[in-house]
């Protein structure tokens, strides 16, 4: 099984969130997801200043193979995108959790957080 | 390698693999009252030997007329190794075969072609073609408004001097996806798009600006100063050229301070016979930074495990086979025959002999005006600089002049007057290459005879 830190929420979909930090959660896709699509070539990110929706479809994530949507976690405004994936998407596949992330959202509502998964609750909805 | 489908014995093999008893019981499934049935209303069969008669009758009733009508369809000389190679065997097939491990021509021959695009037009990435040069407009509009994301308004701005069949196009492949055309005026004067009507949209959120150049008029448009107003109001350029005018004319990636961010048009004249309308091809190129968005097939160049070159289809992912509904376009295929024929086109002729087929094109355009407009009241419409068409004003109904040309065997222009009521008894004309001084002075003095009696 692949890498799924504790310390993390997550989506059925495949994305993690971050614990808070004033205000704003960092947002990425898990190692599993990464392991799915194979080696990424391309990231393209929202805007920001951008307002996201809960679930709304926010980025894409192209591997050689296959171009999947990310969907936002949870609703607010995008406050910062990791520009460094424009140039080094692979930082996606080498450190999901790390350099890999892809944008950090201001929250709109942080009652949102409550309905994400687990890490144990994330394992279940990945293996089935 | 031929690409021959399964035989009759295949078929039987097939289906008894599978356990179907015919081919019909693969369809089964589809509602009956979905199938349209047998097709009552098509002829009986022929024999090889009567539909070539048909045909050769068919071509009698068009005549051997004298072709002066360009209008987006321009009759050029297509040298003859260009269909001698285009139907070689390996080429001229019913599908276009993009397997790498069995197509390597195939894909070579459409890596080349993108890269004489990319050369002829000054983009940095070409497709592999697309269908025709209107439906390849309407793939740009979707694609600037795709990738304009400092754009929400879905508006794109149309000149009026763009070809009527292509403003048609795009408006029946856009509207239902909400992109509204607004379509901008042309200068009554010199028939281009005039730079200043666009500051009544200075600051709006526009998500492209189409450039025809040169336009349907055959008048070369202001691309700089247009290309420069877009991209200062954060909208995308979207060029749609000739190809054979871009031997002479800047190309759309040296447009104005940064370049047109998309170029497409009609690929026919490179190669492709008039052929009463097809098939013919669309071309389309971008920047890099774009390519994602960019529909239809493109072929890449790679190296294989041992080092050696081989070429594939790239960017693949955002194909209607790997995204099904969110793909960036329906097209998953190009216009194989076509592009490999302007492929030879253009290396037969290099970009030396493009450049003199424009030059000619522009010269014969020129007499042809001079030689016309000696006719009393016959006049160009338009002032400005042209390519190789010419806006004439006739001194009485156009149709019926065309009319009388054509029963002596000169195609005389097209009748402007359904598409542009505004600009009275008017044709447009046109004189490639192909027209010799004789064919000329016969339009002329054929038109001087049906203007005077």
């Amino acid at each position: 099984m692949s890498e799924v830190p504790n310390e993390l929420k997550y989506c059925s979909s495949h994305e993690w969130v971050s614990s808070v930090d004033d205000g704003v959660v960092t947002i990425g896709i898990t190692d599993h997801a990464q392991d799915q699509l194979g080696d990424l070539v391309f990231v393209e990110l929202p805007e920001v200043g951008q307002a996201l929706e809960l679930k709304g479809e926010c980025a894409v994530v192209e591997s050689v193979k296959a171009a999947s949507d990310v969907y936002s976690p949870v609703s607010g405004e995008v406050a910062e995108i990791n520009e460094a994936l424009m140039d080094s998407p692979e930082l996606v596949n080498d450190d999901p959790y790390g350099d890999g992330w892809l944008f950090k959202i201001r929250l709109a509502n942080e009652a949102e957080l409550d309905n994400l998964l687990d890490a144990d609750g994330y394992r279940a909805a990945a293996d089935a | 390698m031929p690409f021959i489908p399964h035989t009759e014995d295949d078929v039987r093999e097939m289906l008894a693999t599978i356990g179907a008893p015919d081919i019909e019981a693969l369809f089964d499934e589809i509602p009956a009252a979905l199938r349209c049935g047998k097709l009552k209303k098509l002829p009986q069969a022929m024999s090889e030997m009567e539909v070539a008669g048909l045909m050769s009758a068919r071509a009698d009733q068009d005549g051997q007329p004298v072709c002066f009508i360009g209008a987006g369809a321009y009759d050029h000389h297509i040298p003859a190794a260009v269909w001698q190679l285009a139907s070689r065997g390996e080429f001229y097939t019913a599908y276009t075969p993009y397997q790498a491990e069995a197509s390597q021509g195939t894909l070579q021959v459409l890596y080349e072609f993108q890269s004489m695009m990319v050369a002829l037009t000054g983009m940095d990435v070409s497709n592999a073609s697309l269908y025709d040069g209107a439906t390849a407009l309407a793939e740009a509009v979707l694609m600037a408004v795709r990738a304009n994301r400092k754009s929400k308004s879905r508006r794109i701005l149309m000149p009026r001097s763009l070809h009527p069949a292509y403003r048609r196009v795009v408006q029946a492949m856009v509207e239902s996806q909400g992109i509204e055309l607004v379509e901008l005026p042309f200068d009554p004067t010199g028939g281009h798009t005039d730079p200043a009507t666009l500051t009544a949209f200075d600051g709006q959120d526009i998500a492209a600006l189409v450039i025809p150049q040169p336009n349907y008029f055959g008048v070369l448009e202001e691309v700089d100063a247009l290309t420069n107003w877009a991209h200062a109001n954060k909208a995308l350029a979207i060029a749609v050229v000739n190809p054979v005018a871009l031997a002479v004319l800047n190309p759309p990636g040296e447009w104005g301070e940064q370049g047109a961010d998309i170029c497409c048009g009609e690929g026919q004249p490179l190669g492709a016979p008039l052929s009463s309308g097809g098939p013919y091809f669309g071309f389309m190129c971008c920047k890099q930074l774009l390519v994602r968005q960019m529909p239809g097939r493109i072929a890449g160049c790679t190296r294989d495990l041992e080092g050696k070159v081989g070429y594939t289809l790239t960017l693949q992912a955002r194909e209607q086979h790997i995204r099904r509904s969110k793909a960036t376009s329906n097209i998953c295929t190009n216009q194989g025959l076509m592009a490999t024929a302007a492929t030879i086109h253009m290396a037969l002729l290099g970009s030396d002999g493009l450049e003199r087929v424009a030059a000619a094109c522009h010269a014969n355009t020129q007499k042809l005006t001079q030689k016309l407009t000696s006719i009393e009241g016959v006049e160009p419409l338009f002032n400005r600089p042209v390519f190789h068409e010419q806006v004439l004003r006739l001194p009485i109904s156009a149709d019926g002049v065309l009319d009388q040309l054509s029963a002596m065997d000169v195609l005389g222009g097209l009748d402007l007057s359904r598409d542009y009521p505004e600009l009275g008894d008017a044709i447009l004309v046109c004189a490639t290459e192909k027209r010799v001084e004789a064919e000329m002075d016969d339009f002329q003095q054929k038109l001087k005879m049906i203007l005077t009696c």
